[in-house]
């Protein structure tokens, strides 16, 4: 059994029990944190599997932005835990039914008569040293996949125009600036007003300070 | 030495745990949404692994493209929620029944 062996079912290991974990903890706090630890296992396999970029990407785009948008949500709704879990129990035994009968049939397909091992499939040789992941996938993804690329950037910026524009509030007592009334201010009339103030005339006290008329008030 | 078989075995277990996921807490739209990521987080996985043992970069840019477009999922589903406790001031599934569906 070698390292690479151990280190495999080691993450394995962990990203299964964190899914678990995910499917059943009571708090949504602890489902979000677990599923973070089984991405960041994921991470790891994907490193075995010689995918270094994806792998720093899950870690950096997901565990790093995803998850904690969730954990913002999570932590910002006040949810009623006890009421989801109302019937928890009674979902159990479908849901196991369901997801073991997939399993086996995933199962039969992969590790069948014709399964996808060694003598069928041989492990490519080990890259060198100074080879580069994001090279490599950078050259693909800049000429063959050049419109998917650009349609996935658009596709974010969906997200981010729909994300905005759901949640945007208009609060009555917050003011709000109108751009096409700042940009239609003429320089003349509109920006500067000329008042004509009168004269206040100056009185002297008995001390012979000069001070400004008191009047000035009671003139309003 | 893994072979292939490992990998998608592993794949598939994470991929039977969302499902079940999905079953146990439909009345949580947040976990629905995890259990959901955690799916795609399997699909990536096999994709990676054919990637790597038929030795073509496509697979990863498969994976580059679930990647994004399960973050502006993620993000969108989020907004929604966010909007629709401020409307109701609850998520639970049982209580969205307002289209009588």
């Amino acid at each position: 059994m070698g390292f690479e062996r151990f280190l495999f079912y080691f993450f394995a290991l962990i990203v299964v029990v964190a899914a678990a974990m995910v499917v059943t903890r009571r708090n949504p706090v602890h489902a979000v944190l677990y599923l973070v630890l089984a991405f960041v296992g994921s991470a790891a396999l994907w490193m075995l599997l010689e995918a270094e970029f994806l792998a720093i990407a899950l870690v950096l785009v997901y565990v790093g932005a995803v998850m904690v948008l969730f954990l913002f949500v999570v932590m910002m709704l006040d949810i009623d835990v006890a009421a989801m879990r109302a019937h928890f129990i009674r979902y159990l035994p479908l849901g196991l039914l369901i997801a073991a009968i997939m399993l086996a049939e995933i199962v039969l397909v992969v590790a069948g008569p014709h399964a996808f091992g060694l003598e069928h499939l041989a492990r490519p040789e080990a890259h060198p040293a100074d080879y580069s992941n994001t090279a490599e996938l950078g050259m693909v993804l800049y000429t063959f996949y050049m419109y998917p690329f650009e349609i996935a950037a658009v596709i974010l910026l969906v997200a981010i125009v729909a994300a905005i524009r759901l949640t945007l509030r208009r609060r009555p007592d917050t003011k709000y600036e109108d751009p096409a009334k700042q940009v239609q201010v003429r320089k003349g009339p509109d920006r500067v007003r000329v008042v004509k103030v009168p004269v206040e005339p100056r009185v002297v006290t008995e001390k012979g300070e000069a001070s400004p008329a008191a009047g000035g008030v009671e003139a309003e | 030495m893994i072979s292939l078989t490992e990998y998608l075995i592993l794949g598939g277990i994470l991929f039977s745990i969302g499902v079940a996921g999905i079953f146990l807490n439909r009345k949580n739209v947040i976990i629905l949404l995890m259990c959901i990521e955690l799916m795609l987080l399997a699909v990536n996985m096999n994709f990676i692994a054919f990637s790597h043992f038929l030795e073509d970069p496509t697979g990863q840019v498969f994976v580059f493209f679930i990647l994004t477009v399960a973050a502006a999922e993620a993000a969108i589903g989020l907004a929604i929620l966010v909007v629709l406790f401020r409307a109701r001031q609850t998520i639970n599934v049982d209580d969205l029944d307002a289209l009588k569906g």
